[in-house]
């Protein structure tokens, strides 16, 4: 039986705790539209985006009014670009990129994930040809999402993609220039990729997944932060008991979310990734809640132990309250999207090494940093590979979503706009290069699994 | 569908009343109310049964449900009850 204090607390949640599901993602397969002829290939893939997708954003609305809880994206993956589009000669996947942003639009969704390769071992034509595509594709579209896994623990670290994507990051930079470089916001470059994230810009549909599939990213920074500030001065296994308590309930609405969606859709769920997403709102803040953990300000020492302790307890808690985890599922730590990281970075207490550090122990990696536009490639090409043999080693996705913005230097800030949000320049303190390092190429053998100190 | 109201705002006379008509004229079956007035304050949940043969949509009674209260000053809200079992019951 629930009680008139339940209900208010729930409502409280929403309400003031900012408790919402962060997104519907639909993934849906682009197997079947194969097709040696790039026009007939993205006529396929268009139809079957827009077919698959029609009743998507009009049933997350509806589920939204039902339950009262906001739904803040509706969103589509679909099978990597690079697979999918393999057959079709053609030495450009740019109209493509265009097919998939005028069918996501048609169906009102807001990003569309799935401009992607899978190279940790090697490259196809396929591959080649999309990678060298992505500064134009997310130039010329708006709500395209790309993003290569370039390692993964079964197969070591592909580094001649490393220095590639170096090369990418900067092109796309160049090419975006004029909208404070928005393109590399839209590319994450991965180590262990999961084929079924939610959250963008990384989301994709893995090629093991089924034809089409819901899968559901909760949020709920502010739920947290909010049930700890009743806990000054207690220790760290009432700490941990709480967040559990909580994830669980928020992880429980995700749940709800998504068997309705799949009810109402006819679409099989996926799974539920148990994310604390931040948006740049006060009050929706990963950094916060290790502030009131007792770290002075995020970055500080004890900064990387209470993200680890948080990490760990919201998936315990979470666990319990879904029937498939999934995705991600973990702390995020963007720095844009996040009140309390881009406060942090202007007062000088979180700087990209510490946020290295951090994403040793959460949910994937070095995420909505800008840096000086002049930042090299090689530079870039070393922060991907030091992050990729983070992952790597440890057997946890690990990615990059670094902004090199043209024209702009420590002391400036950048805006995004939206859940993508702002970002004081963050300063690349060590300048001395990687250039040799990243010029080298091969692969990185896979590491061993056991001796694992 | 099992669906809770809730009502927040100033006391006054008559917001029972003016929702349980609202409720009535739809077919929805009131199962229970849980008042209180604190500081002046209104708070209330009702849970209420809407039958299936409703000619009203629950989209349509959140409509009239959340107009009526803006023109009192209050805040009513209607959800699925669904959302409270999930975060409160195991």
């Amino acid at each position: 039986m629930i009680t008139t204090d339940d209900i208010f607390e729930t409502n409280r949640m929403i309400t003031e705790n900012k408790l919402d599901v962060r997104t519907i993602t639909m993934g849906i397969s682009l197997r079947d539209c194969a097709h040696p002829n790039i026009d007939k290939f993205c006529q396929n893939v268009y139809d079957k985006v827009t077919k698959s997708a029609e009743f998507l954003v009009k049933t997350g609305e509806d589920i939204e009014a039902d339950f009262g809880i906001p739904i803040v994206h509706k969103r589509i993956s679909v099978t990597p670009i690079a697979i999918a589009a393999d057959a079709c000669k053609t030495d450009s996947y740019v109209p493509v990129a265009e097919a998939l942003d005028r069918a996501g639009k048609e169906v009102g969704v807001n990003f569309i994930g799935g401009f992607s390769a899978l190279v940790e071992k090697g490259f196809t034509k396929g591959d080649r040809t999309l990678i060298e595509s992505i500064p134009q594709a997310l130039a010329s579209t708006d709500i395209v999402c790309s993003s290569v896994n370039l390692g993964s623990t079964k197969a070591g670290i592909n580094m001649d993609c490393v220095r590639e994507m170096g090369e990418v990051v900067k092109r796309t930079a160049e090419l975006t220039r004029d909208q404070e470089a928005l393109g590399c916001a839209k590319l994450v470059i991965f180590c262990n990729a999961p084929g079924d994230n939610p959250f963008m810009a990384g989301a994709f549909h893995g090629v093991a997944e089924g034809d089409r599939v819901i899968n559901v990213g909760v949020s709920g920074p502010g739920v947290v932060k909010h049930a700890l500030e009743g806990l000054k001065g207690a220790d760290f296994t009432e700490v941990a008991e709480t967040i559990k308590k909580t994830a669980f309930k928020v992880t429980r609405v995700g749940q709800l979310v998504a068997r309705e969606a799949s009810k109402r859709l006819g679409v099989p769920f996926g799974i539920i990734d148990l994310s604390l997403a931040p948006t740049p709102a006060v009050g929706d803040s990963v950094a916060r809640i290790l502030e009131e953990m007792g770290i002075e300000a995020c970055g500080a020492p004890g900064t990387t132990a209470a993200l680890a302790l948080l990490n760990d307890a919201v998936k315990k808690g979470g666990l319990m309250a879904t029937s498939h985890v999934g995705g991600l599922s973990g702390a995020f730590i963007p720095v844009s999207e996040d009140e309390g990281m881009i406060h942090a970075v202007n007062q000088g207490s979180l700087c990209i090494e510490k946020l290295e550090a951090m994403t040793c122990v959460c949910s994937v990696g070095l995420d909505m940093i800008a840096v000086e536009g002049d930042t090299s490639a090689a530079t870039i090409s070393g922060i991907i590979a030091d992050e990729a043999a983070i992952g790597m080693i440890n057997n946890k996705t690990t990615a990059v979503r670094v902004i090199p913005v043209p024209g702009k230097h420590v002391g400036d800030t950048v805006e995004f706009g939206g859940l993508l949000g702002y970002c004081p320049i963050v300063p690349v303190r060590n300048q001395f290069s990687s250039e040799a390092f990243i010029a080298r190429g091969g692969r990185i053998p896979a590491p061993i699994r056991s001796l694992t100190n | 569908m099992k669906i809770v109201v809730t009502i927040v705002g100033k006391d006054r006379v008559g917001i029972i009343a003016m929702v349980s008509n609202i409720l009535a004229e739809n077919d929805v079956n009131i199962l229970n109310i849980n008042q209180n007035i604190m500081d002046g304050f209104f708070n209330m949940v009702m849970i209420a049964e809407m039958s299936d043969k409703s000619e009203m949509k629950f989209a349509d009674l959140q409509k009239t449900l959340k107009e009526k209260g803006q023109e009192l000053g209050l805040d009513i809200k209607a959800q699925n009850q669904a959302i409270f079992d999930v975060t409160h019951n195991v």
